[in-house]
């Protein structure tokens, strides 16, 4: 089953982010393509993310595809290309095989590992899912003419843990990227149950799924950071008293993530894990989820 | 100096028509050099959109003011005591100007009427060219004093491009090809051992790729 018709059925949707090496070297990769095998609908390859340079998430998409059978989630950001290199890709993923896309911002490159390169974002997310949608429909973003026209399952960002004025703001940026021709939502990372069912009830009437980010925490210090630094995030002291007293850190954290998983289940169409260099843990994740 | 277009009157129109009382602002700066924004602008604008406005059946009240800077907030505060009267303030300085004024006056609309467009020299009467794009790290002592950003339309650092042709840029025919300048200048200077040194990757975090930028000058605040 494709990622699209897994969307298209209404079955909950299991996502698992898989960041590219930093180099050419993707057997570990492919040994984590093999643990996911059967458990999840989709890996997704993040392209450029953080503004560090890796491998590419064509090459990988292509490749979990091609040699494992896995169903990829291609990714494309504004941040390092201009309009004529951003569709070239998107016709690139098509005809390689790659039809689900999931486009964003991207990173500011100073914010990266080469902080001194110069920042392109020559379309915002809005106009490349509008490339994306113009494609589709058989011509570029100059008006011409294609010779094959390409077939995506588009996603992007948004922002589940918007509240109040920032939560108005954001419908209108779902409204919008809806009319650009999005097909499915992930958020970033969602910590606390009760404050995602408030924005999904919220935005429920736009009945586009929504896939729910649920990152492994990995220490304390990590959920501080998370609570202190990401906008929105919030991160109960319950769930962080549990990672101090856990002698099994990777297990608490297992435990926690499951645990939001089923408490998401409801309230959302999927979940996408991103376990940030605990790949072999989601497997355990996944049973504990029940998934 | 900064170089500015003024918008076409339509545009204009366009973005005043929902009111009846303007305030005109110009600014004798840049943009009175480059014969956009100074109060001989103004005062022009200011008659076509009376004019335009009465045909249309809906007149416009337009106060002509020019400030001697629109990137000061001295000369800005020096409209507080009427800018209440009108709905709207169209200003004829750059974008930096325009922002400006919005910030001092946040519950005005505060509406362009040039397209700011590059830093430049004036070449004669009426012609203006672009000569520096504002990066932040200053490389002129290497190329002649000539700047490759500005003046390749590639931004090359390391010489001209196949495109280069009889010293013109393949972007425009007219167009000289930056490199080509830099080039004749180090060889008037008898300095075209320069041209042997490899100019390493860019650092463009002082440029606008680092985010806005903002200077600090310790030594001269109050």
């Amino acid at each position: 089953m494709t990622f699209k018709e897994r969307l298209d059925s209404g079955k909950f949707a299991v996502v698992v982010e898989l960041q590219p090496p930093k180099g050419s070297d993707v057997s570990e990769l492919y040994d984590y393509a093999e643990l996911f095998k059967g458990r999840v609908d989709a890996i997704n390859v993040p392209d450029l993310q953080n503004a560090i340079m890796r491998l590419g998430s064509l090459s990988v998409c292509t490749l979990l595809k091609a040699k494992k059978g896995m169903e990829v989630i291609y990714n494309l950001s504004c941040s390092d290309r201009n309009r004529l290199a951003l569709q070239s890709e998107l016709l690139n993923a098509s005809t390689l095989g790659l039809k689900n896309l999931f486009l964003v911002h991207g990173d500011q490159p100073s914010t990266g590992d080469h902080f001194e390169a110069k920042a392109v974002f020559d379309l915002d997310v809005m106009g490349l899912l509008g490339a994306a949608k113009r494609l589709q429909e058989g011509y570029d973003l100059a008006g011409n003419d294609l010779q094959g026209k390409p077939k995506f399952c588009v996603g992007t960002h948004i922002n589940a843990a918007a509240k109040g004025h920032v939560l108005d703001l954001e419908v209108m940026d779902m409204e919008k990227k809806i009319r650009m021709g999005v097909d499915f939502f992930f958020t970033h990372s969602i910590y606390d149950a009760s404050l995602f069912e408030a924005f999904a009830k919220k935005v429920a009437h736009f009945k586009v799924p929504i896939i729910a980010g649920i990152t492994l925490l990995k220490s304390v210090g990590m959920a501080r950071y998370v609570n202190k630094h990401v906008e929105g995030a919030s991160i109960p002291d319950s769930v962080i008293d549990r990672m101090m007293k856990a002698s099994d850190k990777q297990q608490a954290s297992v435990e926690i993530a499951g645990g939001l998983i089923k408490a998401l289940k409801p309230l959302c169409q999927g979940v996408q894990i991103i376990p940030i260099g605990w790949e072999k843990q989601v497997p355990a994740l996944l049973d504990y989820a029940g998934l | 100096m900064i170089v500015a277009n003024r918008k076409s009157l339509d545009k204009i129109l366009q973005m005043i028509k929902p009111y009846k009382k303007v305030l005109l602002l110009g600014c004798n700066e840049c943009v009175t050099v480059c014969a956009v924004g100074g109060e001989r602008e103004v005062g022009a604008l200011a008659s076509e959109l009376r004019l335009f406005r009465a045909k249309e059946g809906e007149e416009v009240e337009v106060r002509e003011h020019t400030l001697e800077r629109q990137c000061d907030p001295e000369y800005i505060d020096q409209v507080r005591p009427f800018v209440g009267d009108y709905e709207a303030i169209l200003s004829m300085a750059c974008g930096a100007g325009v922002q400006y004024v919005a910030e001092k006056y946040r519950t005005k609309p505060v509406l362009p009427a040039v397209n700011t467009t590059f830093l430049g020299v004036t070449l004669e009467q009426g012609v203006w060219a672009e000569r520096c794009q504002g990066c932040g790290t200053c490389i002129l002592d290497q190329t002649g004093g000539i700047c490759p950003i500005a003046r390749c339309a590639k931004s090359l650092l390391n010489g001209p491009c196949g495109g280069s042709t009889n010293g013109k840029c393949e972007v425009d025919r007219e167009t000289d090809c930056g490199w080509q300048l830099i080039i004749d200048r180090l060889k008037e200077l008898g300095q075209l051992d320069r041209y042997e040194e490899i100019i390493p990757i860019k650092d463009w975090t002082t440029a606008r790729d680092g985010g806005p930028r903002k200077r600090v000058r310790e030594d001269l605040r109050l």
